[in-house]
């Protein structure tokens, strides 16, 4: 008979392997799914992880948006990673990354040049002779952002200090307002006046200050990827060297010892709460100038919630949630060439994205749990 | 029907029929997920399985031209779902929150795929229920007795459920398991397989709340098109206190707020639609607010293992 014995100690091999070995396990049941689905199997899993990275014909393109889909992936779920460790749910990563967007948005284009600045008669796309330069729009709309994903995330912090509030379902409750709100920019306060009456914003890749654009051309670099990357040192050094990243770890793991240890529950939900918050709008902010260069009904694609599968992959851990933002770039990108040349649904990559998520909350069992062959029980 | 309505003609007796049946999906859900929650077990992937019901029940009554069997198939389909649920948290030791947040994003995009080409479909017709002269009785009549079979079928689950809470024996193991799980296991009740049966019931529930979405409320499949109520239904066994009939007051005032809302929409009141329709959500946050704050906190009866893991050791 089989029995599960608690380890002392999770198995450190297997809070590695069981990520990898779910990977197999996905692309394995992936196979019969896209077999049901009366598609090549071994064609399609070539096409989601191998062509994007070393096709000829299509790594040209694909490589550079493995950054530019991982960037805001990584940012949110290094946020979200914190507060799962100490037990804090933050499940509304989506909505704050839109409330992000928004404010982002909405500072950009408060100021967007006033007089008639096209000038595409000389040959130019856009000239800006004459207003001085504001290298400050830029910055201040990085602070926008994040003080929009902020103030979103404070709202299932404070109803959880004050009121003992569930944050779980307020953070993702809250999602569903935050795209309302969207909608009703799109189509009420920041549509494009001379956008003839369709929904959605100016294009803010037309305005040079405001644009995230390419930092080093045809790879993908946007200061996402570079927000991405302090995220990820700052989140290391958060977490494996500082108090604060111990007493993260403590309120997660003992929560009891850790009031003992003089954690006040309070402080950390705030601070895990707005951190994650504070990313997710960041990342919104720089999706919005950048990749998709304006605000639309639907701009945003679900990273705050494939952030947390991220996260999750990734073990909570800095270095880990970089693999597995790539490794979900990838299906994302993966997913759009299979969907182009094999017509394989869209919606089959979010099952995949399920169903590696399922795989993993399995495996993890051998990393708490040794399983033991033993006689059948006697009760005495 | 209520979107050909302007402002001056707000019917209450329209207004309360169409509460009923704006309730019921939700309710559905809810109840099912109070029983898992009363077995101490927190499934946070009632959307997932709402939105699995939703299109397993419309391609099968699509398929069969009978929504009955559809509505059959969604309690398949939500209960098979949960059943991963149980096998995970159960069996492998999953953590909770993790594993119904998978199901949710899984429910989502499987459903999507099931339900690819079935856009613009119609469903075959539910009948409604005849109640002969009953039908008739002036305000009553057309409140209470002129309803597809599903809000009678959701009325007898919340009974159902009270009674078997509170006065069968099953009932009162179920609660034990959920009040302390070490105690119900030294007594010699099996923990495990309750929580299994518990869990699978609320599945099937929330697989019956969204085929009560796809093939009545709407009828139609969208993709994504229970929006939330989920993750409504999960706040509203907050709001419930894990009792029943409270389950039931809780989906009809809801109910209420969004008939109401969706009439002041094609009243064409001043207000854009995109703010309206956030008052679903934010009525359920407040009312999640009040519930957990203050005295109202100390009449809360939260199971007493609710959500915690359980491994019988030895």
């Amino acid at each position: 008979m089989l029995r599960l014995e608690r380890r002392p100690q999770p198995s450190r091999t297997w809070v590695w392997a069981a990520p990898v070995l779910a990977v197999v396990l996905t692309m394995l049941a992936g196979g019969v799914l896209f077999a049901a689905l009366g598609k090549d199997p071994v064609a399609a899993i070539r096409l989601i992880f191998w062509d994007p990275l070393f096709s000829q014909q299509f790594a040209a393109f694909s490589r550079p948006q493995l950054l530019v889909k991982a960037a805001p992936l990584i940012l949110i779920a290094i946020g979200l990673a914190i507060g799962f460790r100490a037990n804090i749910w933050n499940i509304g990563a989506e909505g704050q990354y839109i409330i992000g967007a928004l404010c982002a948005a909405a500072v950009a284009l408060a100021f967007f040049p006033a007089g008639p600045v096209d000038a595409r008669f000389l040959g130019l796309e856009f000239t800006m002779d004459s207003a001085p330069s504001r290298w400050w729009l830029f910055p201040l709309m990085i602070a926008a952002g994040a003080a929009g994903g902020f103030v979103w995330a404070m709202i299932p912090a404070i109803l959880k200090t004050r009121f003992n509030t569930n944050e779980i379902l307020v953070s993702l409750l809250l999602v569903y307002v935050a795209e309302k709100l969207l909608a009703a920019a799109a189509l009420g306060w920041l549509r494009n006046p001379e956008g003839a009456g369709f929904p959605g914003s100016r294009n803010l890749s037309r305005f040079p200050e405001a644009a995230n654009l390419e930092l080093i051309p045809n790879t993908g670099m946007h200061w996402g990827v570079v927000a991405a990357i302090i995220a990820v040192i700052f989140g290391y050094i958060l977490l494996h060297r500082h108090m604060l990243g111990f007493q993260v770890q403590l309120a997660g793991q003992a929560p009891r010892a850790a009031r003992f240890a003089g954690v006040a529950p309070a402080r950390l939900v705030i601070f895990c709460l707005g951190l994650s918050g504070l990313m997710a709008g960041m990342a919104g902010m720089f999706e919005v100038t950048g990749p998709a260069r304006m605000i639309t009904i639907d701009f945003n694609a679900g990273y705050g919630f494939v952030a947390i599968i991220v996260a999750f992959l990734g073990r909570l851990h800095p270095v880990g949630i970089v693999l597995a933002g790539f490794l979900m770039a990838l299906t994302y990108i993966g997913g759009e060439l299979a969907q182009f040349t094999l017509g394989l649904p869209s919606a089959a990559i979010q099952v995949f994205q399920g169903m590696l998520l399922f795989f993993l909350l399995a495996l993890d069992m051998l990393s708490n749990y040794r399983i033991r062959l033993t006689a059948r029980e006697v009760t005495p | 029907m209520i979107a050909s309505m302007d402002l001056s003609s707000i019917n209450p007796v329209v207004l309360a029929a169409a509460l009923m049946v704006a309730a019921t999906p939700i309710l559905l859900a809810a109840i099912g997920e109070l029983v898992v929650e009363k077995a101490g077990v927190l499934n946070l992937g009632v959307e997932g399985m709402m939105i699995t019901g939703a299109v397993t029940g419309f391609a099968f009554a699509v398929a069969t031209g009978n929504p009955y069997l559809g509505m059959l198939a969604a309690v398949a389909g939500g209960a098979g779902l949960a059943l991963i649920f149980a096998l995970l948290t159960q069996y492998l030791m999953a953590n909770q929150v993790a594993t119904g947040l998978a199901l949710t994003l899984f429910g989502l995009g499987f459903s999507a795929l099931l339900g690819q080409g079935y856009s613009g479909v119609s469903p075959p017709r539910t009948p409604r229920m005849d109640f002969g002269p009953l039908a008739d009785i002036p305000v009553l009549g057309p409140i209470l007795f002129r309803h597809d079979p599903l809000v009678y079928v959701s009325l007898i689950i919340v009974a159902a459920v009270w009674w078997f809470l509170r006065y069968s024996r099953a009932g009162r193991i179920l609660r034990a398991v959920g009040e302390n799980h070490d105690a119900a296991h030294a007594l010699g009740y099996r923990v495990r397989l309750v929580r299994v049966a518990a869990i699978a019931f609320g599945g099937a529930c929330a697989g019956l709340g969204g085929a009560y979405l796809s093939l009545i409320r709407v009828p139609q499949w969208t993709e994504g098109m229970t929006a939330g109520a989920g993750w409504i239904a999960l706040a509203l066994v907050v709001f419930a206190a894990w009792r029943p009939w409270r389950a039931l007051l809780g989906a009809y005032l809801f109910g209420g707020i969004v008939t109401l809302q969706l009439t002041l929409q094609a009243a064409g009141w001043r207000i854009p639609v995109e703010y309206l329709a956030m008052a679903p959500y934010l009525v359920t946050i407040v009312v999640l607010v009040i519930m957990s704050s203050g005295r109202a906190r100390r009449t809360l009866s939260a199971p007493g293992s609710l959500g915690r893991p359980f491994h019988a050791a030895g």
